[in-house]
This record gives structure tokens, sequence and C-alpha cells, in this order.
């Protein structure tokens, strides 16, 4: 499909999946006639119609309820939240409804709903529209997440998220929106689950996702003009997570640094870290070290937000820690 | 158009099967055979027999904690509901669901619900793909109005009338949301929002069946024949408490003692029998039932518990990686 930005790469997953499947539907605020706020489903409702692309008024709940029942009625959802941040609105339908169904009612049925919406920060917009909230979801049995780190990533997850039988939450970073990147003609076919090793090395793992993804390269060219090989893992899916991925790296790296923009306390990175010193304590030769978001509200202030959010040096501090 | 005396009868029929059902239940309770909470519907068998008469089986409907009979209006296996709720591995849930989550998708039933007005918007859901669908299929949302005061419920009024949306809503209004009064939940009633969503809204006694029969069936055909939504409030008697358990020493001895005369049950019976319809009739149906209700309560019994093991089964479609 050649270069495009990752905005234009969630649309083209989007134009596509509505092509080859006449029951995948879109609904959420000004995503019809406005093309969304971010302009994801641009051009949708003009090729699509008001019947497969619905406006809805301002109310998470309702959006996040009607794509349950939907879903439950043999439809295939994708309604987006316009922040993170409001997902709070939804969570009842996310963590009581539709995690919870299949395996309530006993494996009768499913609810291949997806959940598109974007966190992280970049754009000065404050405490309440730039929050990593992700491993809130991350922590309920019955919900999947995955969030792509690059335009290829974009289209191929979401389309895998549409093809999932069960609930999908598919994170996107506003700050990677413009990010321009090749798409191939066939795209992978991605399993949600499966990681990606974004850049192999010998020599320390970073783990990471999303936005951390691209930090986590920068910090690695850093490494590598002082002889140090650093493996980057692009997680791609949260949950499930790919364990055997990060333990077979740690297992030839030994060193085991996890990256994210969310808060750091209590977040994917604790989980991650947590399993690795379960499961390869043996092939540890330092701490793991996780960086992340302080324990803060996301700041709106230039200078806060910049302080606030992990960058490449503060993983460079945490690779020369752990092989020190 | 006047019911046929045999279409009458089949509301009476499914009325006692849901009232011995629950009695049942509440027995099994006592004795200690059913775990969790138990929220029983005496006294409002109405509502759901009269509804899902005008019901087929790829409509679809969704419930609330107090959903048993919503449950068994809509045709699900009498056997794998006792099983359900009493957490046996051959209820329709496994037994992963219990009382308050009975389902049978299969049946259009959506499940009952937990979290008090949570089936709203899913039925507003399954109301939007049935118009996508465009079979004609509606969906029914059964609320007390206890969900009055919830947020979703407003948002859901909305988008049902803003889209045109074939659902309806039916209002249980036992005056109790708990263990309090109506009066002290809401600053409004359900006929004003009805007004001000601009939605066909009915009120019925919802303790007399050929009432909410005839009002749900018109109600219905109409939302068949071009999509849009409508309020059914049926005005109704919670008996039990609001869980098995519940002294309801809140509620005063006089609105107590005059739920007999109200029982829906007691109501079909005698306009059953002027209509012309022989004892003998009524205690075939009653024989009947109680025999239904006695195997499904001894295979209940007799079933399996679930195995530990399968804790980890269905918690997602595919298998983890």
């Amino acid at each position: 499909m050649g270069e495009m930005r990752y905005l234009k790469a969630v649309n083209q997953a989007l134009k596509d999946a509505m092509r080859d499947d006449s029951t995948v539907f879109l609904i959420g605020e000004d995503i019809g006639a406005a093309g969304g706020s971010f302009k994801a489903t641009r051009d949708l409702l003009d090729i699509y119609g008001p019947e497969r692309v619905y406006d809805a008024p301002i109310a998470e709940a309702a959006i996040t309820g009607i794509a349950v029942g939907a879903a439950l009625t043999n439809m295939r959802p994708v309604a987006e939240i316009m922040f993170m941040d409001f997902i709070t609105l939804s969570m009842d339908m996310l963590v009581n409804q539709a995690a919870k169904a299949r395996s309530m009612f006993g494996g009768q049925g499913s609810v291949p709903m997806v959940l598109r919406t974007p966190h992280g920060g970049g754009l000065n917009a404050g405490p309440q529209h730039s929050q990593c909230l992700e491993a809130w979801l991350a922590h309920v049995p019955g919900l999947k997440v995955v969030c792509p780190s690059n335009p290829a990533e974009a289209y191929s997850l979401l389309r895998a998220a549409i093809d999932d039988p069960d609930p999908v939450i598919v994170v996107e970073n506003k700050a990677l929106y413009a990010m321009k990147g090749e798409v191939p003609e066939t795209p992978e076919r991605v399993e949600i689950g499966k990681a990606r090793i974004a850049r192999p090395g010998e020599d320390a793992t970073v783990v990471a996702y999303g936005a951390a993804v691209g930090l986590a390269e920068a910090a690695a060219d850093v490494m590598a003009a002082e002889g140090v090989e650093v493996e980057v893992i692009d997680l791609r899916s949260i949950q499930p997570w790919d364990e055997a991925c990060v333990l077979e790296s740690l297992s030839r790296t030994h060193n085991l640094v996890v990256v994210h923009e969310a808060v750091e306390a209590f977040g994917v990175g604790a989980e991650i870290a947590a399993r690795m010193v379960d499961i390869g304590f043996d092939e540890l030769d330092g701490p793991i070290i996780r960086v992340g978001a302080p324990f803060a509200p996301s700041p709106f202030g230039k200078t806060l937000e910049e302080a606030y959010r992990p960058n490449a040096d503060r993983i460079v501090t945490a690779l020369r820690r752990t092989l020190a | 158009m006047a019911m046929k005396l045999k279409e009458r009868a089949d509301l009476y029929r499914m009325m006692l099967l849901i009232r011995r059902s629950e009695e049942r239940l509440q027995k099994l309770f006592a004795d200690g055979m059913i775990p969790g909470f138990l929220h029983l519907s005496i006294g409002q068998e109405a509502v759901p027999a009269g509804v899902s008469s005008a019901l087929t089986e790829d409509d679809t409907v969704s419930s609330n904690h107090r959903g048993h009979g919503h449950t068994l209006a809509k045709g699900v296996d009498l056997n794998g509901f006792f099983a359900e709720i009493l957490g046996k591995a051959t209820g329709l849930c496994k037994g992963r669901g219990g009382s308050m989550h009975v389902a049978d998708l299969a049946k259009g039933m959506l499940g009952a619900n937990g979290i008090v007005a949570a089936g709203l918007p899913i039925t507003t859901g399954s109301a939007l793909a049935h118009k996508m669908q465009a079979k004609g299929n509606i969906a029914v949302v059964y609320f007390g109005d206890g969900a009055l005061a919830e947020g979703v419920l407003h948002e859901c009024l909305n988008i049902a009338k803003l889209w045109s949306l074939p659902i309806l809503f039916v209002c249980e209004n036992n005056g109790w949301s708990e263990f309090s009064p109506t009066e002290r939940q809401l600053a409004t009633s359900l006929d004003k929002l009805g007004k001000a969503f601009g939605i066909t809204y009915k009120e019925v006694d919802g303790n007399i069946v050929d009432e909410v029969a005839g009002a749900a069936g018109k109600l219905i055909t109409g939302m068949r024949k071009a999509a849009s939504p409508a309020i059914l409030e049926c005005r109704t008697t919670r008996v039990r408490g609001h869980f098995e358990g519940d002294r309801q020493d809140y509620r005063d001895s006089d609105e107590l003692a005059g739920l007999d005369a109200r029982d829906p049950i007691r109501l079909a019976g005698e306009t059953l029998r002027e209509a012309g319809l022989t004892d003998e009739a009524l205690a075939e149906i009653a024989a009947d039932v109680e025999a239904q209700i006695e195997a499904a309560t001894e295979a209940a019994v007799a079933a399996p518990l679930p195995e530990a093991g399968d804790i980890l089964a269905d918690v997602y479609t595919r298998a983890e990686v």
C-alpha cells in the first residue's frame, strides 16, 4: 500500500474491514460527518453511508453498551472513544458486560466488538485528555488490549482486532498519528498476543509498546554507539502478552528494561517484571528496571509534560543501571 | 383483537410456571441448596408472560437481577435453568452465572444482569443490530423502577428515539428500589420522560396478564412494521423482599396485606373461569407445571458440580497463545 501516515493506516484498515464484512459497522462521537476528532474515520460515512457509520450523541456508556449488544446480535461493531480518558464512562459496559459475557454465559457466543481509543501526551492536552489507562483494561479477564507502534502495525492489529471473536481494545498513541511508514501491499495477518522483535541485540532487552517502541529504538542507537547491542521487543499486544518471546530474549541478553508512557506504578511493566522474576530469575544479571510516567496526573504545561513523559535518555539511564 | 381462550390459558400456564419455579427456588434456597443471592419476582409474573406472548425466538430480550420470569417466558430450557441456579455443570451457563446471569443466546435471551440498568444499552445495541439486519425483529429490555435514576436509561431513551430503534422499554414498576420507595428515587416519572423524548408511552396494570399482552402485542406489531421505540410501564407488585432473607420491615403491613388481592395468577384464574375454562382444565395446567418443575429439580439436584479445573475455560473464544 506504500508509505502512509499511522492515521491513514487506521482509516484504511476500517475501510477494508467494512468492505470485506458487511456486519462491521462504526459508532462514535463525530466519526461520521466530521470524520472523527482526529480524522481516523474520514470519508467512511460517504463510502458506506449512515447505516454503517453512526454519529452517536456524546454518551460513552451507551456507545460502548450498544457495541456489546450489537456484537451479541451477530454484528461486528467498532466503537471509537475519542480520548482514552473517557473510557471511565464506558467501564461498566467493558468490565462487567463485554469482558464477562462469554465466560459468565458458559461459553455461549462471544462479543466480537472493537473499541478504538487514543492515549498519550505530547499535545499539552492536560490531565483529562492524555492518560494511558491500558493497564486497567489488561487487568480484566475477558478483554484483549493491543497498542500498535507504527503504521503497518496499526493496520494489521486493527484488522486482527476486528476479526477477533472477543472484545479487543485498540489503543492508539495520538502522538503517532502523523508518523509515516511503509504498509505492505499484502499486510501481514498478525496474531493477537504475538510480540515482534523490532531490533535484534544480544546485550540487553527493552520491552515496549506503542510510542515507547520508537523511544526504545532511539535509546538502542545511543547504546550501539558505545558498543552495547540492545534488543527491542515491540509487545504489540498487552493482553494477552507474549511471555515466551520476552523470556527467550532475556535468556540471551540477561538484562531487562520495560518501558511505557503510562504511569509506572501498578502498570504493565510491573506485571512483566514480576513474571520474569518468577520464570526467568536464573537468567537475570541485573535488576529489571521500569521506565514510565511518575505517580502524578499527566500535566498540562510544556515543561511539566516534557518532564512527565518517558524519553530515550531515561531508557539509556535504565539500561546503564541494569548493565552496571 | 380479543384473545382466544387457548391463548389466555397459555398465558396463565406461563405465569404459573414462573410462580411455581420461584416457589421451588425459594424452598431450595431455604434448604441451603442454592449458593449466592436469590431475587424473586413473585407477584410480577404477568409482565414477562404477557410481553413474551408477542415475541418470536429471533427477537432478543435482556433482563436484570430479578430475571427468572423474563428468562422462562422467553422459552429457555427449564432443566438448564434450574441447574444453573443451583450452580451445576449442566446449567445453561455451566454454573458460571447463577441466578443473576441466566442467559440463552440461542433463544434470544441476552442475559439477566447484576448491574442495575446495564441491560438498557445492551438491548439498545441489539435493537440497532435488528434494524441493520432488517428482518423485522425487535428487542425488549426489562428493568425496574430502580433503574429510572441511572444515567444510561436517559442515554438510551435518547438514542432509541434519535435512531428510531425497534426497542420496547418494559418498566416493571413495583414501587420499590431495593429498600426505598420510588418517590425517593426519581424527581419525575416515566410517562414524563417518554413525553420529553417523544417516545410512545403506555401504562398498564402489570398484574392483569391480558392487559399486558394486549398492550405489548399492539406496540410490538407497530414496531415490526416501522422501527421505533416504545415504553410499556407495568404497575406491579413485589411480594417478596429485595432478596431472599430480606425481612421487609421497611414496608407497612397494609401494603403487604393488599398484595394477595392483586395476585396476577389469582386474577387470571378468575377471569378464565368466567370465560368458560373449567376447574379441571386449570387443575390439569397446574399438574403439568408441577411435573415439569419436579423433573427439572430432580435433574438439577442430581447433576454434577462444575470441575474446578475448568476455571479458565471460555474466558476467551480461542485458546491462549
